[in-house]
């Protein structure tokens, strides 16, 4: 009965609903879908699947919904901590936000056609986007670490399942038992590197964190510095950095298409969001111990991802490497530790989210029945056959490799910019010399839609008669996604100042939380 | 048409309410759209759009030519409008002495690309990135923004790739790889180059901005230190555009596999992006850097010279051939450049214009000859000037042109190049003087065994240049003529600009021009002026010219 007693004077925090709203949408949206789908005959599991992308699809823009309202209110309310100081609401939050719910649209509009495509049913990859994403919601809201770790956790365990939801292909399940082994290791990493930051400071509230590490000088410095090297080791597990790597082009090629494209876009958003506050905000009185860690990750993510990717020949392993190589020129611009870095990052992943959604887009639907077709040859004569299909690839390809006039230069101008701002035009340097060599990937696949031949070596004769694309069929959510991301890569390319000055607004709130 | 250019002479330049720069860029761009949209089975309207749009543009050229206002050295019809706000990136254009005739040449060019050697098949695309490439070429002679500079430069490696590994030949994607990876080499030291440019810039003066005019002239905003390397950076970037020597490899094998009208662009427009680059971003922007590095350049300009002649009369292809020459050519071009005197500077903008137009009918040529043989293998090719003469006396004159014979254009350009290097640089001069003699060797060489002798079976049948192909090759030939016989109205408008970018030079680095009349210590200052009027007077006759070289040596 004592006991009893003593949990009712357990003092809970205020909460501001409708702080929370943007992740309240996401949840309240998985739990009605989780409710009804089970209502819902069991025949015909192909007419639902359009009313489950509709609904989910919703979801998220409800999502970007609340997240548009809570901006327009920010100057009024400011930048504020809700339910104890756990969570933050700022425009970097929100910011980020938004660039999940995208990649949740993309990865629904994409399931749409796949699940049709495939005979699978039912609402599972739906809702697991939705958990996912309300994940990742977390991650990027969290100011503390245990509801960081919470956040991470809920969007991994989602993303294990997502990598598995193909249950008839075995790579599918091969993907998802490699995935979940190697997250749960870096989350142990990062729980652990949680431990010993709590073990040095005495709290797990960033803000406390933060105060303390200002207010005190450690005398020993060794627990912190382990626990900030952890925490990295965590973040670049989430975000595919080198040499945290390994998993990333198996479960790239294994997962089923839509949720590779969640993956290289919301899971990936997530962990920059973890990352530039964890570390960037929290330990920026520690910026000399930990950015060369980060230059360190950048530049091996960087070669890495662009060496690599030259010699394969799965399409979907090379957008694996290169979206090491992204999260490279990402961390490029985390490493600049300023607020022209973190615009930068922020830039960079909502116009990456794009691309890599339409790249995902087109790939999806040339992977045709049995999400098997990723060699390079399978991209043969493509522009013969679907002229428009092969423009749009064309398209997102030069803009991952960072020509002018679309949204990925720009990302890339931006980070670059950052850095030399910051001081390290080498790292620039190394940055861009690298894109050179991932070019040289993405002109590959380029050079085979064009070109009909397998290769760039094999002989000339081979042409269209070897090459065995047959009409492959787009379902229409998969071309509404490619189309849009096709207008938005080439708008934003020429008119960057909207998405800039958003990102811009986005960060200075959350480099001011820091002095608090 | 008419009308308006009747306005925009009556408008006299800078005040002109038009947005010509603006139209033609964009122009072209739209043409490629428009051109895209069009039903692919119809190639000859497709055909008739593109040459249309490529027209007008051209004509646009022209009208800036007409609207330029000679005697004034600084930029005109200055056009800005800020594109992105919070870094000052601005869609800044306009034009001085140095970009006219390049405007004028690029304009010209292209429709001449388009009827002149059109594509074996989809046609469509082809004429498509032929316009998009024609907008990008036009937007780096115009750009005044370092960051809208670096975009037109980048951008144009896109339709160039598809041009070449599209439609070029057995070894076209191989080339067509190297010619873009390769570019966007040099262009990744010239990113980070320019952003390190304008963030100096911009902590020096607290004002952060990629404005190309404002950067230029507050030379001393960048340590002199940091300026070296930053011209390093551009440096890089464009002598693989140029190409400059041992940078170069890149160049036989994408001129080769190109089409011959990819050729031709590439020849002709392209490589004058590098040597224009140098002169812009260079000169203009560095000219302590400049003057550091010209022994370098000097040198590598002068064996690019003798390489290229040397390499060129090694190839049994004709088109490598021509490539290699145009190693040597532009060679010739950082030769002048980096003498860094009025002359040499004036020459290597006269040069391009003349590159431009001989090494383009030399592609055109050497493109038809392939057309009706098949091969391109000097050993194949016999006796050619008995069954076709009028060909082979059209050959002859582009070739001549080439080779520097004076009354031709290239001579122009090549001796005002030598009289300026040998003013400040005489030792690499007297060494370049001598390619030109190899160039006699290789063109020469290459004539006799083409054209010359009988004919054998396969030659036999060579047909004769019909009409069209006459209608593409006279407004070429007719320049090569009249810019060797009175360059006066071309070297008057790219006067003032050379001498405002030589005294920025000299204003802002320890060299010194050495006079042209009063070589040795005891030139004065004060006898420049005369010295550039004697020069003038020099300038109407040909003979005029060759006797003072003879004296100058």
């Amino acid at each position: 009965m004592t006991l009893l007693a003593e949990v009712d004077t357990i003092a809970t925090p205020d909460i501001a609903w409708s702080a929370l709203s943007p992740f309240l949408v996401m949840v309240v949206g998985a739990t009605v879908m989780l409710g009804f789908s089970g209502l819902l005959p069991r025949r015909g599991p192909r007419r639902w699947t359009g009313l489950f992308t509709a609904f989910t699809v919703a979801t998220a823009l409800g999502t970007v919904v609340a997240c548009i309202v809570l901006w327009r209110d920010l100057p009024d309310t400011g930048t504020r901590t809700v339910v104890g100081g756990a969570y933050a609401v700022d425009g970097f939050s929100l910011f980020l936000i938004g660039v999940i719910a995208l990649g949740v649209i993309i990865a629904a509009l994409l399931t749409d056609g796949y699940l049709r495509r495939e005979d699978l049913e039912g609402p599972e990859p739906y809702l697991l986007y939705l958990a996912s994403a309300a994940g990742g919601i977390i991650m990027a809201s969290a100011t503390d670490l245990i509801v960081m770790f919470l956040g991470l956790e809920i969007l991994s365990l989602a993303a294990y399942v997502l990598a598995g939801v193909h249950r008839r292909r075995l790579r599918s399940g091969e993907a998802a038992i490699k995935y979940f082994v190697l997250g749960s290791f870096s989350s142990a990493f990062f729980l652990y590197g949680i431990a010993l930051i709590y073990g040095a400071t005495g709290a797990t509230s960033m803000i406390s964190i933060a105060e303390f590490l200002s207010e005190n000088r450690l005398t020993d410095e060794g627990l912190l510095l382990a626990g900030i090297g952890m925490l990295l080791v965590g973040f670049g597990f989430k975000v595919a950095a080198a040499p945290f790597h390994s998993w990333t082009p198996d479960v790239y090629q294994g997962a089923p298409s839509p949720v590779t494209a969640f993956m290289a876009t919301a899971v990936k958003a997530a962990g920059f969001a973890g990352l530039l506050r964890v570390v960037v905000v929290t330990f920026s009185s520690y910026r000399y111990d930990w950015q060369p860690l980060i230059y360190a990750l950048a530049v091996a993510s960087l070669l890495v991802g662009a060496v690599l990717a030259v010699v394969q020949t799965d399409v979907k392993r090379m957008m694996a490497y290169s979206s090491i190589n992204h999260a490279g020129f990402m961390l490029v611009a985390v490493a600049a530790g300023t607020i022209e870095g973190v615009t930068a990052t922020l830039f960079y992943l909502a116009t990456y989210t794009i691309i890599v959604g339409g790249t995902f887009g087109v790939i999806t639907v040339v992977g045709r029945r049995g999400d098997g077709h990723h060699q390079l040859s399978d991209y043969g004569g493509l522009a013969r056959r679907e002229p428009l299909l092969a423009l749009a690839l064309t398209v997102f390809l030069l803009a991952q490799a960072g020509t002018p006039l679309t949204s990925g230069f720009l990302a890339k101008f931006y980070a670059v910019n950052a850095v030399v701002e910051a001081g390290s035009s080498w790292l620039g340097l190394v940055a861009m010399l690298s894109a050179v060599i991932s070019a040289f990937l993405y002109l590959r696949i380029v050079l085979a839609m064009y070109a009909g031949a397998q290769d760039p070596d094999e002989a000339d004769g081979a042409e269209p008669a070897t090459s065995p694309v047959r009409r492959v069929k787009a379902p229409m959510a998969a071309k509404v996604t490619i189309a849009l991301a096709l207008v938005a890569t080439i708008g934003i390319g020429l008119v960057p100042d909207p998405l800039t000055k958003t990102a811009r607004d986005a960060t200075p709130d959350l480099v001011a939380d820091d002095d608090r | 048409m008419t009308p308006f250019l009747v306005a925009a002479a009556e408008g006299g330049g800078a005040s002109l309410d038009f947005p010509i720069l603006t139209t033609m860029v964009a122009l072209p761009a739209v043409g490629a759209l428009v051109v895209a949209v069009l039903s692919g089975r119809r190639p000859e309207l497709c055909r008739l759009v593109a040459l249309v749009f490529s027209v007008i543009t051209g004509a646009l050229t022209v009208g800036t030519l007409v609207a330029f206002r000679g005697a004034d050295a600084g930029f005109q019809m200055i056009e800005k409008t800020t594109w992105i706000s919070d870094l000052d990136i601005s869609w800044h254009l306009g034009v001085d002495g140095i970009s006219l005739f390049l405007l004028v040449m690029t304009g010209l060019l292209f429709p001449i690309a388009i009827i002149g050697a059109p594509a074996a098949r989809d046609e469509k695309q082809f004429l498509a990135w032929l316009l998009l490439l024609e907008a990008g070429c036009l937007g780096v002679f115009l750009a005044l923004d370092l960051f809208l500079f670096f975009v037109m430069f980048e951008i144009v490696l896109v339709p160039m790739y598809f041009l070449i590994s599209g439609w070029g030949h057995a070894e076209r994607r191989y080339a067509a790889m190297k010619f873009f990876l390769y570019t966007m080499f040099g262009s990744a030291f010239m990113l980070v180059g320019l952003i390190a440019t304008a963030v100096l810039h911009g902590r020096a003066t607290g004002e952060l901005t990629f404005n190309l005019v404002t950067i230029a002239n507050d030379q001393g905003s960048i340590a002199t230190s940091s300026a070296r390397w930053l011209f390093l950076a551009f440096a890089a970037a464009f002598a693989i555009k140029v190409p400059v020597w041992p940078l170069h490899t890149w160049l036989p094998d994408a001129h080769t596999e190109a089409p011959t009208a990819g050729s031709v662009i590439l020849a002709g427009v392209m490589l004058k992006l590098g040597t224009y680059g140098f002169l812009r971003f260079g000169l203009y922007l560095f000219p302590e850097a400049s003057a550091w590095f010209a022994p370098v350049m000097v040198t590598l300009g002068t064996v690019g010279i003798i390489y290229g002649a040397i390499a060129a009369t090694m190839q049994k292809d004709l088109k490598r051939l021509v490539a290699y020459s145009s190693v040597a050519h532009l060679g010739f071009i950082i030769l002048g450049t980096f003498s860094l005197t009025t002359q040499g500077l004036q020459g290597s903008v006269l040069q391009m214009v003349n590159h431009g137009i001989s090494t383009g009918a030399l592609f055109l040529l050497v493109g038809m000859i392939s057309d009706r043989r098949h091969t391109r293998e000097i050993a194949q090719l016999k006796g050619l000037q008995k069954v076709a003469p009028v060909f082979a006396g059209v050959f002859t004159l582009v070739m001549l042109s080439s080779l520097g014979l004076p009354g031709l254009n290239g001579f122009v350009g090549e001796f005002l190049i030598l009289l300026g290097s040998f003013t400040s640089a005489r030792w690499w001069s007297v060494v370049a003087a001598s390619g030109v003699i190899l160039a006699a060797v290789y063109l020469l060489w290459a004539y006799q065994r083409t054209f010359h002798g009988e004919p054998d079976a396969d030659n036999e049948g060579f047909a004769e240049m019909n009409v069209r192909e006459g209608l593409v090759m006279a407004p070429l030939l007719g320049l090569i003529v009249f810019l060797g016989v009175y360059p006066k109205p071309v070297l008057e408008r790219i006067e003032p600009s050379v001498v405002a970018l030589v005294a920025h030079v000299e204003a802002n680095s320890d060299r010194e021009e050495p006079d042209v009349n009063q070589l040795g210590p005891d030139a004065r200052p004060d006898t420049y002026t005369r010295g550039r009027e004697v020069l003038e007077e020099h300038r109407g006759g040909e003979e005029e010219l060759g006797s003072a070289e003879e004296e100058g040596e």
